[in-house]
């Protein structure tokens, strides 16, 4: 059994869209080669009824992330938070986190940290 | 400070680097004269902390180990990518010498100098140009179609430029009490967050739907916008003129305009001659009037009042100015004519577009129509953000103009979350956008009047102070009625970027006697040139930009090997050139720009950036209540008759349409039923990727990850049709030629079209011929025409071409 998570990233999915800011901001900070990397964007086009769509961006953290301890100790922001153009990601105890769900289309990772 | 401290420096995204249109506040992190790392200003009004991929790329880019750095002198034939590295001297003497020799034998306007999409280095490009002598600037695209035909519409319209209120002119932004959230904001052929055009954040427009903005999207294509619009309008390419005609007459039909804005600020009551169908002016009614001076109806004293449109009021005194109606006037050689209003003849040119024509054109659902047309009427206030596919039809200016006159009819002009008119802070102009007048002036009359395009073009003579992209090609060849013989071009990927038809732009090319390019990795532009010149990204180079808010200082952060920014470049030529140059150092000249706002460079570069305060002209809102658009202080607008022009003066007197309309594109299954039987589907191109500008960045890993190949967005059941799968590799095709795509097999497309991703070339591949980093492969630019524009010399065909697609090694 891992510990338990106590901090996590809160994404307001609803207003993500595909920028890839977060990405290559994870990629800047850590220097990661290009392929790699603390968070992945991948895009959905949900197929909804009546010849309907719905297109969809998720930032998925990965077994890279590491919540930017350095940075959060500094009392900074991680490096996606930082620059995500469209401001929908919060970096916070899960448990906070959890309580800020307060509208639909959220999601909140708990990465490997 | 030790030698390896890291430096933070402060500065402002413009050009080189991230290749956009800039403002955003960064801090570069500097250690031993590398870049380490950047990130947002959290402090800075544009993008407070947040930044795109492309400027967080910065290290690949700056570091990038195919830089240029040194001067290039061509050492094979042109295109066998044979170099030799000279020396900056070497480099500006034979410069000199060759466009000299060309000055001497032929005239300066025989030199073309060529620029991509404006950013700072569009100005030190017309700084050269000019003291060099020649009056040809050319932007490489065809029809000017990119801003320019948006900026002159609206400029034809209202005597400025409309951009949407995102709260840019307000010190706490869309948190700023005297900034209004929209009620509705219309986003019409865009996907803004990929790009920052127009100097706007594009997720400014996020920013206010999360404060309850509600979204009409008009767009072929399932963007993000959208995929959350309270109305998403699915369109046929290139008929959006006929939609805002629609949206017109629905406006107007059911009464939801704004009448007081319309009698008193528009030209609405204005009377049109039935006999000529012409303006009436003061000149045809009396011996001494004068035809600036417009004539309206007094629909209580029962006569004729002039507008006097040199200090914008009515001659006499008037009680109250018909908008509709038929009258009988006497003009001054006694004839007798009938004259109705231009609010008569534009309500009757808008009903000619009644819902179901409109659907029938545009294929939308009348429903739809209406919905999207009482939503953005009836919200208070409402804006619209217009994008890069308005300019990209030839119809560009009926259309536009139907557009501006949508936010002037329902009094979303000039108020707070409105379309408003935006101006350099503090009247700080660099060059001439059309329009404007810079500090950098154009040269003599005598001179300008032999620019390419001047002659055929009213618009190009009064407005566009640019050559016409078209006629340059053209004349090229034709070399009538001179020559051209070199090129300066900069910053530009003409050949893999720009230039529709590539195949003959490297004739044209291949055809010159001498040719600079100045970029920052070798294109296949660079392929073309006998000098290619290094330059630098804006983390190495002071510069300013003054454009809309704010007015801020690029602050040189570091320095690249040998390269040189596109102001020390040009500035050292322009005084080689011209023996009259009036600035000593590039700092002289930026003081003489910024003197309006009453800094120098040193105090803005101190302060960063500042927006200009209210009551200043060049800041919302209200201005044409408050005397504050025109110069004599009068209330009202910077035009000809003082008033929004729903019926263009400058039209007229072009011989051009004075009202907005819709005209059916040249290439499209409606126009070209034949050519449609060959090539069933509407090819779109050129929409944004979040992590390329444009042509540029395929060489930078973090971004080209992102978005590795040339797609082909293609519906579905229109792949299965052709048995073409996910990844595949297809051949799009017209009669203009043919290129190689990857389908994106996905429903974000309409079923009758595909959009093919555009400006590629492999970096990776060899730069010599017939290689040409591979251009020929997926430039979807191969199947687009030059020649194709409006009456008025803008606007292409971009969005709305026909193409047949199969698959690579398939059957054809
Ligand atoms: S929190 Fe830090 S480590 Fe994790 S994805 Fe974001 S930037 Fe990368
Ligand atoms: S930075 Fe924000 S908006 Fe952009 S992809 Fe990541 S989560 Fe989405
Ligand atoms: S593209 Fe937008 S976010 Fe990126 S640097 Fe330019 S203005 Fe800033």
């Amino acid at each position: 059994m891992s510990r338990k998570p106590e901090y996590g990233l809160l994404i307001d999915y609803e207003y993500c869209t595909g920028c890839y800011a977060c990405q290559v901001a994870c990629a800047q900070e850590y220097e990661w080669p290009a392929g790699m990397g603390g968070i992945r964007v991948i895009e959905i086009v949900e197929k909804l009824p009546n010849d309907k769509h719905y297109l969809k961006f998720m930032p998925i953290p990965t077994e890279l992330c590491i919540l930017c301890a350095g940075r959060t100790k500094e009392g900074k922001n991680p490096a996606c938070v930082h620059h995500c153009m469209a401001a929908c990601m919060k970096y916070g105890k899960i448990e906070e986190l959890a309580k800020e769900i307060n509208k639909p289309r959220m999601v909140l990772w708990a990465p490997k940290a | 400070m030790t030698h390896d401290e890291i430096r933070k420096v402060h500065t402002t995204t413009w050009s080189g680097g991230p290749g956009c249109h800039g403002g955003c506040g960064v801090i570069a992190h500097i250690k031993n004269n590398r870049l380490i790392k950047i990130e947002g200003d959290p402090d800075h009004p544009m993008n407070r902390g947040r930044l795109c991929p492309r400027c967080l790329a910065m290290t690949q880019y700056v570091h990038h180990p195919e830089r240029l750095t040194r001067p290039l002198k061509r050492a094979g034939k042109r295109g066998e990518n044979k170099w030799q590295e000279i020396s900056w001297d070497e480099a500006f003497d034979l410069i000199e010498e060759k466009f000299g020799s060309i000055r001497n034998d032929f005239g300066p306007e025989s030199v073309v100098f060529s620029m991509g999409t404006g950013r700072d280095v569009g100005a030190w490009i017309c700084m050269l140009a000019y003291a060099f002598g020649s009056p040809n600037v050319s932007f490489a695209l065809s029809g000017n179609a990119c801003y320019t035909p948006r900026i002159t519409a609206s400029e034809i319209v209202l005597g400025d430029y409309c951009i949407f209120d995102g709260g840019q002119w307000c010190a706490k932004g869309h948190d700023d009490p005297r900034y209004t959230v929209p009620e509705c904001i219309v986003i019409w052929g865009y996907n803004i967050p990929a790009s920052c055009p127009d100097n706007i954040f594009g997720h400014w427009a996020i920013d206010l739907m999360k404060k309850g903005s509600k979204l009409i999207t008009i767009d072929p294509r399932l963007s993000w916008f959208a995929s959350r619009s309270d109305k998403w309008l699915l369109i046929r390419p290139g008929t959006d003129g006929a939609l805002a005609m629609g949206f017109l007459n629905i406006i107007i039909q059911e009464g939801l305009y704004d009448k007081d804005f319309g009698k008193k600020w528009t030209n609405a009551p204005h009377l049109i001659r039935k006999d000529t169908g012409k303006l009436l002016r003061e000149s045809d009614l009396m011996p001494n009037g004068s035809s600036d001076n417009f004539a309206a109806w007094d629909v209580i004293n029962k006569n004729i009042v002039i507008w006097g449109s040199h200090h914008a009021v009515y001659k006499t005194k008037v009680s109250e100015a018909a908008l509709e109606g038929q009258f009988k006037i006497k003009l001054k050689d006694g004839k007798e004519i009938n004259a109705t209003t231009v609010w008569s003849e534009f309500c009757a040119r808008a009903a000619e577009y009644p819902v179901e024509k409109v659907a029938e054109i545009t294929w939308l659902k009348e429903r739809d129509i209406i919905d999207a047309a009482r939503l953005y009427a009836k919200s208070k206030p409402a804006t619209i953000q217009w994008g890069l596919a308005i300019d990209s039809t030839p119809a560009i200016t009926p259309t536009a103009t139907a557009i501006a006159a949508l936010w002037c009819i329902t009094g979303n002009l000039g108020i707070p979350g409105g379309n408003v008119i935006a101006r350099y802070a503090y009247n700080a102009v660099a060059y001439a956008l059309p329009g404007a007048k810079g500090v950098i002036k154009r040269p003599s009359k005598e001179i300008d009047e032999k620019r390419i395009g001047y002659r055929e073009y009213g618009l190009f003579r009064e407005f566009i102070w640019r050559a016409q992209t078209d006629k340059v090609l053209e004349q090229i060849f034709s070399e009538d009625p001179y020559p051209v013989k070199g090129m300066w071009i900069q910053c530009c990927i003409l050949i893999g970027g720009t230039g529709y038809d590539p195949a003959r732009w490297i004739k044209a090319l291949k055809k010159l006697d001498f040719t600079v390019v100045v970029d920052i990795f070798m294109t296949p532009t660079c392929q073309m040139a006998d000098v290619v010149l290094p330059a630098t990204t804006f983390l190495e180079k002071d510069s300013i930009r003054s454009w809309w808010v704010p007015l801020q200082t690029i602050n040189k952060a570091m320095t690249v090997d040998e390269c040189k920014s596109g102001i020390e470049i040009n500035f050292e030529l322009a005084k080689r050139f011209d023996p009259n140059f009036r600035w000593k150092t590039i700092y002289d000249l930026f003081d003489e720009i910024l003197e309006p706002s009453g800094m120098t460079f040193k105090e803005l570069q101190e302060k960063g950036w500042s927006i200009p305060p209210e009551g200043h002209p060049s800041a919302p809102y209200l201005r044409h209540e408050k005397g504050l658009l025109r110069q004599d202080g009068k209330p009202g607008f910077q035009k000809r008759s003082g008033k929004v022009e729903l019926y263009s003066t400058l039209r007229e007197e072009w011989g051009l349409e004075p009202m907005p309309c819709y005209e059916e594109p040249p290439f499209t299954p409606v126009s070209r039923p034949d050519l449609a039987e060959e090539y069933p589907l509407i090819l779109s191109t050129s929409r944004r990727s979040p992590v390329y500008f444009l042509s540029e960045h395929r060489n930078i890993p973090w971004l080209r990850e992102a978005d590795p190949d040339p797609v082909l967005e293609i519906h579905p059941d229109t792949a299965k049709s052709m048995g073409v799968g996910q990844g595949e590799w297809v051949w799009v095709e017209n009669w203009m030629g043919r290129c190689k795509l990857k389908a994106k097999v996905s429903p974000i497309v309409p079923r009758w079209m595909v959009m093919a991703a555009h400006g590629w070339w492999f970096p990776e591949k060899p730069g010599e011929e017939p290689s040409l980093y591979g251009m020929w492969e997926s430039n979807i630019n191969q199947l687009m025409l030059m020649g194709y524009n409006g009456k008025d010399g803008l606007g292409t065909i971009t969005k709305h071409l026909l193409c047949k697609v199969y698959k690579v090694n398939g059957k054809g």
